[in-house]
């Protein structure tokens, strides 16, 4: 279980590589799929995860096509709904459910719940409680980068409601002032815990900041991988070559409540099922076969196959022990004082 | 040659961004102005655009930005105008830089300069001393030199710890106190407080700019047949309790002194370390002398009422050694 998976070499170009790029998607997606219906919907419900559980069920493909284009030298800031990206970058299943569960082998050892992790080791930056404090920390990532004469991209992830605090428009700002290397990526799920767009932002859309700060925004479909994976090639392209931050804000739609708590009354009747048929796992199997990159029995056997994954994850997971309360005052500073 | 207050920190900075690559600063008008208070003055052309990075009116960014460039193994040192504005950048201090290396094992070695403190009639936002606020966050680290020696060997070892420290540097010091500094290269350790001044009957117990006025008030009190003894605190978190509680085992009382405001300041903190630690050794109560809880007023007379001073220090000490 502690093997890092290598980042996986993706390219469009070379023949074959479309196909190739959407087994890559689909896996990850449905990976994430199965792993966060067991946490919410059975681990959850038998008490095993303590505390907090947020998923991002409907919204997979926007981790899944941008972080496929990170680098070893480029940093991730994923936020609470982008489990895939975690994925990607090399923590495993089990280590994920350590985590929920309060486990020692989790990414934090016990001392954080859910997608509250990371790994500087993998470039990996965790975000905090109060969404869009990563922003600004992404430009400082980027800043780094750049100081340090390395070609590399920091990717800042965040929703809707994200965009609507201070944190997000001061590193926005001073990202597009110092040219800086981000890729700015909002999933637009548009809920925030309870309360929709229109009660977040005047404006239509997220992209529709992005003029104020000079920098270009994309509106990208959120429940297509392929699109997602496109438009984030752009964004990283212009951020790479120098030409400042770039914001995509992928149009989505939240399946679920806030968190595993809350049955989202709130939302209105029929949103669920409108959203539902643009499902992006059911979206890239039917692109597959359309263009004869999957053959129809292929999704079952892949499913099979995530299932057992994800079994002998929660396995793992269960076996690893609750951290020793000897422990509490560990690693507040470098040196115990 | 003697050296100001300001221009130790200056050759902290210096020595230290001549020592190593990573150091760079960030701040509101720090690089072609200089500063507000001209601290970084020259730095701008001596190491250029990228070591020297003018920000825009924007603490959450100037604290995030450090925290990524930290992150990433830089050594950032950010600046605030004045430490009254330090709130905006509140959270990013307290719940993204301080709990990194708890939560998730992540090393954030940054430094934020908060010039703070009252005395120069700046009003209510420029005058604060918000050091509590921090000293109350486990992960960060809390200092406050009163000298132009410590000014320099705690900037340096700021830059080179790896946990996140808040360096509070009073303005009302910047240019009023001055002392020779060694020639050769030297850095003060974090967690350590000092006696400055010996005495066997009263401890005054302080930091930062109120180290000169309870040396004021010691050398009146020792005119009277008093030996006051002076513990500076230097860092504020992590709390060298032992120096402070080893002066009160010696004296037999405490008179505690700061600037910041009386409710939930650092006396409050004393008090209670010296009651669980020395009690048996107190031969009178422990007082306290601070700024009352009022914001920091602008008229000088109202500020001067605000502010502790020697003769304050001085009653309050009079009726600690009749006790």
């Amino acid at each position: 279980m502690s093997a890092i998976r290598a980042f996986p070499p993706l390219s469009s170009d070379r023949a074959g590589g479309q196909a190739e790029l959407a087994h890559t998607c689909l896996y990850y997606m449905a990976l994430m799929r199965e792993l966060e219906d067991r946490i919410e919907r059975k681990l959850y419900r038998q008490g095993k995860i303590v505390g907090g559980v947020y998923v991002g069920r409907g919204q997979e493909a926007i981790p899944v096509g941008t972080a496929l284009l990170a680098g070893e030298d480029d940093v991730l800031l994923p936020a609470h709904r982008d489990m895939a990206a975690f994925l990607i970058r090399g923590i495993p299943a089990g280590r994920i459910l350590a985590q929920y569960m309060g486990r020692v082998d989790g990414p934090t050892r016990g001392r954080e719940g859910n997608m509250h992790m990371g790994d500087m080791k993998l470039n990996l930056v965790s975000i905090i409680s109060a969404l869009a404090a990563t922003v600004p920390v992404a430009a400082g990532c980027a800043l780094a980068l750049r100081y340090q004469g390395k070609n590399g991209v920091a990717f800042s992830y965040f929703g809707d409601g994200a965009t609507s605090r201070g944190d997000w428009h001061e590193g926005v700002n001073f990202a597009s002032v110092q040219k800086l290397p981000v890729v700015f990526i909002c999933n637009n799920n548009q809920y925030a815990y309870s309360t929709p767009l229109s009660a977040q932002m005047a404006c239509a859309n997220v992209a529709d900041r992005g003029p104020a700060y000079n920098m270009p925004a994309e509106i990208v479909d959120g429940n297509d991988v392929f699109a997602v994976h496109a438009a984030t090639q752009r964004a990283v392209a212009h951020a790479r070559a120098g030409l400042g931050p770039y914001l995509l804000e992928c149009k989505t739609f939240r399946m679920t409540g806030h968190s595993a708590h809350d049955a989202a009354h709130y939302v209105p009747s029929g949103m669920f099922d409108e959203w539902g048929k643009l499902d992006p796992i059911t979206r890239c199997e039917a692109r597959m076969l359309e263009e004869g990159w999957a053959g129809a029995g292929e999704f079952e056997h892949l499913r099979a196959a995530i299932r057992q994954e994800v079994d002998d994850a929660v396995a793992w997971a269960e076996k690893s022990p609750y951290p020793d309360p000897a422990t509490l005052l560990d690693d507040v500073y470098e040196s115990p004082q | 040659m003697s050296t100001t207050y300001l221009e130790a920190i200056r050759q902290g900075l210096w020595e230290e961004m001549e020592r190593d690559p990573n150091v760079f600063l960030l701040g509101e008008d720090i690089g072609v102005y200089g500063g507000a208070f001209k601290v970084t003055a020259g730095f701008f052309e001596h190491f250029g655009e990228k070591r020297v990075v003018d920000t825009p009116i924007s603490e959450a960014a100037i604290v995030g930005a450090s925290i990524g460039a930290g992150l990433m193994g830089l050594r950032p040192v950010a600046e605030m105008q004045f430490a009254d504005f330090i709130s905006c950048g509140f959270d990013q201090i307290v719940n993204f830089a301080a709990k990194c290396r708890y939560r998730w094992g992540a090393s954030v070695p940054m430094v934020v300069r908060a010039p703070s403190g009252g005395g120069i009639h700046g009003g209510p936002y420029h005058s604060q001393n918000p050091e509590m606020w921090f000293v109350r966050t486990p992960g960060l680290k809390v200092v406050a030199p009163a000298t132009a020696y410590d000014a320099k060997g705690l900037i340096k070892s700021a830059i080179r710890d790896n946990d996140p420290v808040i360096y509070f540097e009073h303005k009302g010091l910047y240019r009023r106190i001055k002392e020779d500094l060694p020639a050769e290269e030297y850095t003060v350790p974090i967690g350590l407080a000092k006696v400055v001044r010996e005495g066997r009957d009263l401890s005054i117990i302080t930091y930062g700019a109120m180290v000169w006025v309870a040396l004021e008030a010691a050398e009146k009190l020792s005119a009277e047949g008093a030996s006051v003894e002076v513990v500076d605190l230097r860092t504020l978190l992590p709390l060298d309790r032992e120096t402070v509680c080893a002066s009160v085992k010696k004296t037999s009382k405490a008179l505690l002194l700061h600037e910041d405001t009386r409710t939930g300041g650092m006396a409050g903190e004393l008090a209670a370390s010296i009651s669980e630690s020395v009690f048996d050794y107190l031969d009178a109560p422990i007082l306290r002398v601070t700024a009352p809880d009022t914001p920091v007023p602008y008229s000088p007379p109202l500020e001067d009422a605000f502010l502790p001073n020697a003769e304050k220090v001085v009653e309050k000490a009079r009726w600690l050694l009749r006790y």
